[in-house]
């Protein structure tokens, strides 16, 4: 049994985006978030960089003067390079393909985006990348998810969670002590890739925070203003 | 000028080749009809001499050359004016008997045929005449020449090859004057068309190519050509229509930011109220751009390229889906929520298309249903489809207004007080398309029913 760490981690991220304004906010963003950032302002140089340093992460955007996004991610992943990417895409451009990424361990993001959503995603490819070490069961403070029996204990008492709702709490744990946005719960829990008129995923945390939270004294899971929701033991 | 540009038409350039190949069919048939009138006409001089030749040929046999020579002048005395020629002469050609003085001068060929004039026989027409003859050698080597006066048969012939030499001439030029008179009018009704063309092009958009009502080809073409730019005309208004639309529907949301950030721009004496106002101002941005991407996806479906991506879709998961996610909103809003959804209906489609439209419909069925209202979820399976409804008991789409709520930005209050962009119909619109199911705003009485009725395509 491991109780995630809930540790900011810093992480090195190579941002690939040939637009200056872009880059500049996600560099500039970044660090204040306490990474480190290098940047590449075209393909060739962006591919030299990622395969020549060791980043944690990486941000590349789909169009770029020289070699587009997907190729960059094809050649680094033909010389055995598994550094996760997350794809910036413009709203026209997002294929099949793109798709297709997030499938194989990747993932992306339509612009214009806000920041906390780029950088929930990166912390979240970030965490993907740790060793799930055939976990059975997760667990935040005194909430318990069994992965096998599909059951979940808080404070050793059973709660009745629909099929829903239980993916919904898993992909919270899996994430702990992260911002995890609506538009992430959409696409992870629901497979939904667009974003629903009515802000329907609050009803559902709401729910959620009934059955797992209501009726113990500390509260789990907190909602982050203006970016999404975060599980975590504290405050 | 306008006769070298007639000229230089292609329906001309083929007017021309039709009367070459006219001219020549003219030409062989002629050839037919002379040699059927003028070469019978010869062929049966000929035929006359030779039997001529043959019967006196006997006569020599029979009774010798003074029974011959009796015969022929006999022949000639009976009928001096006649048109046949008798010679008989010794071998050394000198003349026996006959009616011409001496053995004609000119060469004589394989079959023995000579074609000469005769000069002095005191004919009525005292006149040079053309004659044709034949020579016979007799035994004993006499000489026998029997021929006729083909003057009349070559008049005739010359009359004839005239005849038909004017006829080919009438022919062709009739055949070049027809060929001239038809470009000419197919250079008009196309020139009619180059006219209208240019002028649309110089932005008389309204123009339409003249028919002549015969429905012929030509009325066809231009027929086809008036409803394709009726066709256009009708999609750039529309596309008028829709900028017009996004102008005026992004003006209020621009104006209310501007003026927020403006009031940000000022000293806020209460840090609290300030990051109050710039939250504002970035859901205003926000708002903004969910029109935008909404815009550009609806494009992105009309445009049709995601048909490429199409599958079979498991409609029933979609549907089921989408009812979860929305029942506990409606709950929320103390409305009923029901969902009748039939396992197993498949069709071929986008699910995250079919995904959204049907969310769309639910949101909007959910938003603008009172508390205490029910919103129903169906789908049915048909033998070539399916049926997805999705009904409500707010306040419907009055009949008149059902086409227009899913043009972009429609919205039937007014005051739009209802969150809502006047995007989501269009979208359904949209993806109904893409799919060739029809979408259908029915009343539920009360409220609003909405069909989307999925058909499988004949196979083609």
């Amino acid at each position: 049994m491991i109780d995630i760490a809930t540790l900011p981690r810093v992480m090195r991220v190579l941002v690939i985006e040939d637009d200056r304004d872009v880059a500049q906010y996600l560099v500039k963003g970044l660090k204040e978030a306490g990474h480190v950032v290098d940047h590449a302002g075209d393909g060739k140089a962006g591919l030299t960089m990622a395969i020549g340093e060791g980043y944690d992460v990486m941000v590349v955007d789909r169009m770029l003067p020289g070699l587009d996004g997907l190729t960059i991610v094809k050649a680094l992943r033909a010389s055995d390079n598994h550094t996760p990417v997350l794809i910036l895409s413009a709203l026209g451009e997002v294929d099949e393909r793109v798709r297709g990424l997030s499938a194989g361990g990747d993932d992306y993001l339509v612009k214009p985006f806000a920041f906390v959503e780029l950088l929930a995603r990166l912390e979240a490819l970030m965490r993907r990348q740790q060793p799930a070490a055939a976990q059975t069961s997760l667990r935040v403070a005194d909430l318990e998810l069994d992965l096998l029996s599909r059951t979940v204990k808080r404070a050793g008492q059973t709660l009745d969670l629909q099929p829903r709702e239980f993916q919904l709490l898993e992909f919270l744990m899996r994430h702990a002590g992260q911002v995890v946005t609506r538009t992430m719960l959409l696409e992870k829990v629901w497979d939904y890739h667009f974003d629903p008129q009515t802000n329907v995923i609050d009803v559902h945390i709401s729910r959620l925070r009934q059955k797992i939270d209501k009726s113990f004294g500390r509260p789990l899971l907190h909602t982050i203003r203006g970016a999404g929701y975060s599980l975590r033991a504290a405050p | 000028m306008r006769l070298l540009r007639l000229l230089r038409t292609s329906t001309f350039r083929l007017a021309l080749i039709y009367v070459a190949l006219f001219g020549g069919s003219v030409l062989i048939l002629l050839g037919f009809i002379y040699w059927a009138t003028a070469g019978y006409i010869a062929r049966q001089t000929d035929e006359t001499i030779a039997a001529d030749i043959t019967g006196l040929a006997e006569q020599y046999r029979q009774r010798g050359l003074d029974g011959l020579a009796t015969t022929i002048t006999q022949r000639v005395a009976r009928n001096p004016q006649g048109s046949t020629i008798y010679l008989l002469a010794e071998p050394g050609f000198r003349r026996i008997a006959g009616n011409i003085d001496r053995w004609p001068p000119v060469p004589q060929d394989s079959d023995g045929w000579l074609t000469f004039t005769v000069q002095d026989r005191e004919s009525a027409r005292g006149e040079a005449y053309q004659a044709r003859a034949r020579h016979f050698v007799l035994s004993g080597d006499f000489n026998l020449l029997v021929g006729r006066d083909v003057q009349e048969r070559r008049a005739l012939q010359e009359l004839i090859v005239e005849s038909l030499a004017w006829g080919l001439a009438i022919t062709l030029a009739l055949a070049l004057v027809g060929g001239l008179l038809m470009s000419w009018s197919m250079v008009q009704r196309i020139e009619a068309i180059n006219r209208t063309s240019q002028e649309i092009m110089q932005g008389e958009l309204a123009r339409r190519i003249p028919t002549t009502g015969t429905g012929d080809d030509f009325d066809q073409l231009a027929h086809n050509l008036n409803s394709m730019l009726d066709q256009i005309e009708s999609l750039m208004a529309g596309i008028r229509q829709i900028s017009d639309n996004i102008a005026h529907d992004l003006r209020s949301p621009l104006m209310r930011l501007r003026s927020r950030i403006e009031l940000a721009r000022q000293p806020q004496p209460d840090a609290e109220q300030h990051r109050a106002l710039i939250d504002a101002i970035a859901a205003e941005a926000d708002t903004l751009l969910s029109i935008f991407s909404a815009l550009l996806r609806i494009a992105e479906i009309e445009a049709g390229n995601r048909r490429a991506g199409f599958a079979n879709v498991d409609l029933s998961a979609v549907a089921r889906d989408a009812a979860e996610l929305y029942e506990p909103v409606a709950q929320d809003q103390h409305q009923t929520f029901e969902a009748r959804i039939e396992p197993e209906v498949h069709v071929h489609g986008d699910r995250h298309l079919l995904s959204q439209a049907l969310t769309n419909l639910i949101d909007n069925a959910i938003k603008y249903t009172p508390e205490g209202g029910t919103i129903q979820v169906e789908l049915r399976g048909a033998a070539d489809g399916a049926d997805l409804t999705v009904a409500d008991t707010g306040p419907g789409v009055p009949p008149e207004y059902r086409d227009r709520v899913l043009q972009r930005f429609f919205r039937l209050e007014a005051s739009r007080s209802t969150p809502g962009s006047g995007l989501g119909l269009s979208l359904v619109a949209a993806v109904a398309k893409l799919h060739n199911a029809e979408l259908k705003l029915l009343d539920n009485h009360p409220g609003l029913r909405a069909v989307l009725s999925f058909r499988a395509l004949p196979r083609s």
